[in-house]
């Protein structure tokens, strides 16, 4: 980076993950990831509402006060603008900020400094500023939290340049990208789920630094390509495994780097299978899908033997009763039909 | 809503027995309803956040004394004693909590997003000070058609820190707006003390400071806040602009049904128990003579049959059918 402070700790390259293999959840993940930067980089802190004394509203830095102390995990006045504002300030002063936020509903009060400031500083200043700040926050419905706590906004913040917006979906992700997106000169945002906490698994032997440039291949298929994200992940494999049980395989792309969008691994895909089904817990309109299905128009017009076809969010603020914010999400099931179609459509041709 | 009030200089306004009773009955009622919802919860007839004002009942019972029927009310998600002072019908708030469709809000908006048109209850919101411009805007509407009307404005300590609350004291008191700014300050934001997040923990200082009319006064003596919520939306009415309420209070519970509490003392919460505002203002009218033990039997009976009443309710209550999804985002159908 140019900041003008040039940071003087040389920092390994990639995270230690200690004993994989180990059954943790996607919380002890994040909160293993935020332990290592704050145990390896002195430049690194924590900070946003709750996540010292009280351990996070998801209680993800649960233990981090008491092991790093007030100053590197600090609790924060409810002030999104200034003390995300306070963290863009921090990375250009040579820090290297974690701000938690505890919801992208809330992340809105704060919209101005990551796009006015966050986003734009490299660039407006010709190059001589950086900002390497990592804000995460949680985003997503499912828990019956009803329209001021539950929307996938991720997709606008994928809307701005000079921003990388991450989406870890898996355990791995989850605990490996924290230290890849602190090695970014740049702003990294990072979407975590809120149905994902609770998942529960074996992490990986393998689990280690993360990618942030490329999508990964969940499922390999070859009839139709399934590309999704984030908390419609787990939606989108059980779908997968419908359709395999009435023939139909699926290549499950999981995109975690919402922009850039990395096109490779999604063209070459669908230039195998020849369909798509874009899947995203977002609004139809202006979704992040409508982003992805017009880069497969782009590129892959040609191969394609289906309409790219979309399963979003219905366009309603997210209610509260369970059945029907179960209506407004994706579904497997919508999946299942959005795939069966786009393969029915090649049948019929 | 009428008074019996007779503001004396200075002191105590002088209270009829029937006032207090009724001041009384407001926060047993607000007290049964949550108590029921915690219940309920566990039942998980509720879902979602739940987040209960058990302990600060007095806040609501003396401020919504002073409101008149064509008042607005602004609030936040621990608003459920909030609409039901404000005359919102019992039966609706407890069929939203269960997200029926007969709710105040059709069922769409649960604990925290209760709302009341013909009240005019503006909600019931999740966003923390995100009411305050609304409060605003609501008043300045008023002044605008000349009504002579104000609107109650309720948040918490906690907001005070957030730019939406500055700024608004700032526009209100610019405009002389008719607001009621009414500070819930029970001392903690979810798990953050006050003074942990707060450079200037007296916070009717704040409102000073934006040149606005501004007090504390004990938010667990209804009585008290009463008296200085009567003073200040009477000289909001007569164009003093607008007026700072800061209520020291506690709340007994949890943040929320999800908090283990870790980051307070048994004996803290023991010690603002004893100061209940319930058994405070019960204790005070029956040394008086004000109130004998039949009739305080007789209010928390009624006040059960009407929450057991309200629970009937709800529960044979409808579902909004998944057809009607999309209803209501906007006046007229639009498809997308
Ligand atoms: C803008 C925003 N930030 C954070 C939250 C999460 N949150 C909900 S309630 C709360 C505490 C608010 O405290 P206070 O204003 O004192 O009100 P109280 O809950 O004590 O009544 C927080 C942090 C939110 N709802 N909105
Ligand atoms: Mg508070």
């Amino acid at each position: 980076m140019t900041a003008t402070v040039t940071p003087a700790i040389v920092t390994p390259a990639g995270p230690v993950v200690e004993a994989a293999g180990r059954t943790i959840t996607y919380r002890d993940a994040v909160r293993e990831a935020i332990r290592e930067a704050l145990l390896r980089d002195d430049r690194a802190f924590l900070m946003g509402e709750d996540v010292g004394r009280y351990g996070g509203c998801y209680a993800v830095s649960k233990g981090l006060y008491d092991e790093f102390g007030p100053d590197r995990v600090r609790d924060t006045p409810l002030s999104e603008s200034a003390f995300v504002g306070a963290g863009i300030g921090a990375a250009l002063g040579g820090m290297r900020p974690i701000v938690e936020v505890m919801t992208v509903n809330f992340s809105l009060l704060a919209l101005d400094q990551i796009v006015n400031n966050a986003a734009t500083l490299r660039h407006m200043s010709g190059g001589q500023l950086g900002v390497p700040v990592v804000i995460r926050m949680a985003t997503g419905a499912g828990r019956q939290l009803a329209a001021q706590h539950s929307h996938s906004l991720e997709g606008w913040y994928a809307h701005v340049p000079g921003l990388r917006v991450l989406a870890p979906a898996t355990l791995e992700d989850a605990r490996g990208m924290l230290w890849t997106a602190l090695q970014d000169p740049d702003p990294v945002v990072i979407f975590e789920h809120v149905m994902l906490y609770n998942t529960e698994g074996t992490l990986d032997a393998g689990a280690g630094p993360v990618d942030i440039d490329r999508a990964a291949v969940r499922r390999s298929g070859r009839d139709v390509t399934l590309v999704t994200y984030g908390g419609s992940l787990p939606k989108t494999l059980a779908a997968a495994e419908t359709l395999a049980t009435e023939g139909i395989s699926a290549d499950v792309i999981d995109l975690r780097t919402l922009r850039p969008l990395d096109l490779g691994t999604i063209l070459e895909s669908v230039g195998r299978t020849r369909r798509a089904v874009v899947v995203d817990e977002g609004w139809l309109t202006g979704s992040l899908a409508a982003e992805v299905s017009a880069r497969i128009m782009e590129g892959a017009f040609w191969s394609l033997d289906a309409p790219v076809a979309r399963v979003c969010s219905a366009e309603v603020p997210i209610p509260y009763p369970r059945h029907l914010e179960q209506a407004a999400l994706p579904q497997p099931a919508a999946i299942v039909a959005a795939a069966k179609a786009a393969v029915g459509l090649r049948e019929g041709a | 809503m009428t008074t019996a009030i007779e503001p004396h200089h200075g002191a105590k306004p002088h209270l009829s027995r029937a006032h207090l009773l009724g001041l009384l009955r407001d926060m047993v009622r607000v007290r049964r309803f949550e108590e029921r919802c915690a219940e309920l919860y566990q039942q998980e007839k509720i879902r979602g956040f739940l987040h209960l004002c058990i302990g600060e009942e007095a806040v609501a019972a003396g401020v919504f004394r002073c409101l008149e029927p064509e008042d607005a009310v602004v609030s936040t998600y621990r608003e459920h004693g909030h609409a039901i002072l404000r005359g919102v019908s019992m039966d609706a708030v407890m069929a939203e909590m269960y997200g029926k469709r007969e709710g105040c809000s059709r069922g769409r908006g649960g604990s925290m997003h209760l709302f009341d048109a013909a009240t005019r209850f503006y909600g019931g919101n999740a966003i923390v000070a995100g009411g305050l411009p609304l409060a605003a805007g609501l008043a300045l509407a008023d002044r605008m058609r000349e009504r002579r009307c104000i609107t109650a404005c309720f948040f918490g300590d906690g907001a005070t820190a957030e730019g939406e609350f500055h700024e608004t004291m700032n526009l209100a008191a610019l405009w002389t707006l008719p607001v009621l700014f009414v500070c819930e300050n029970n001392l903690y934001a979810m798990g953050t003390r006050l003074e942990r997040v707060q450079s200037e923990p007296d916070l009717h200082a704040k409102a000073a400071a934006y040149r606005m009319a501004s007090e504390a006064v004990d938010g667990m003596d209804a009585v008290a806040v009463e008296a200085a919520a009567r003073r200040m939306t009477a000289a909001i009415r007569d164009g003093a602009g607008p007026q700072f309420l800061e209520c020291r209070t506690y709340r007994f519970r949890a943040h929320s049904m999800f908090d283990p509490q870790l980051y307070r003392d048994k004996a803290e919460v023991e010690a603002w128990r004893h100061r209940d505002p319930i058994d405070r203002l019960a204790g005070w009218m029956r040394q008086t003579g004000a109130l004998h033990d039949a009739e305080l039997d007789g209010i928390r009976r009624d006040a059960e049959a009407e929450v057991e009443r309200a629970v009937a309710f709800a529960e044979a209550g409808s579902w909004e059918p998944v057809e009607d999804l999309a209803r209501d985002v906007y006046t007229r159908e639009v498809r997308p």
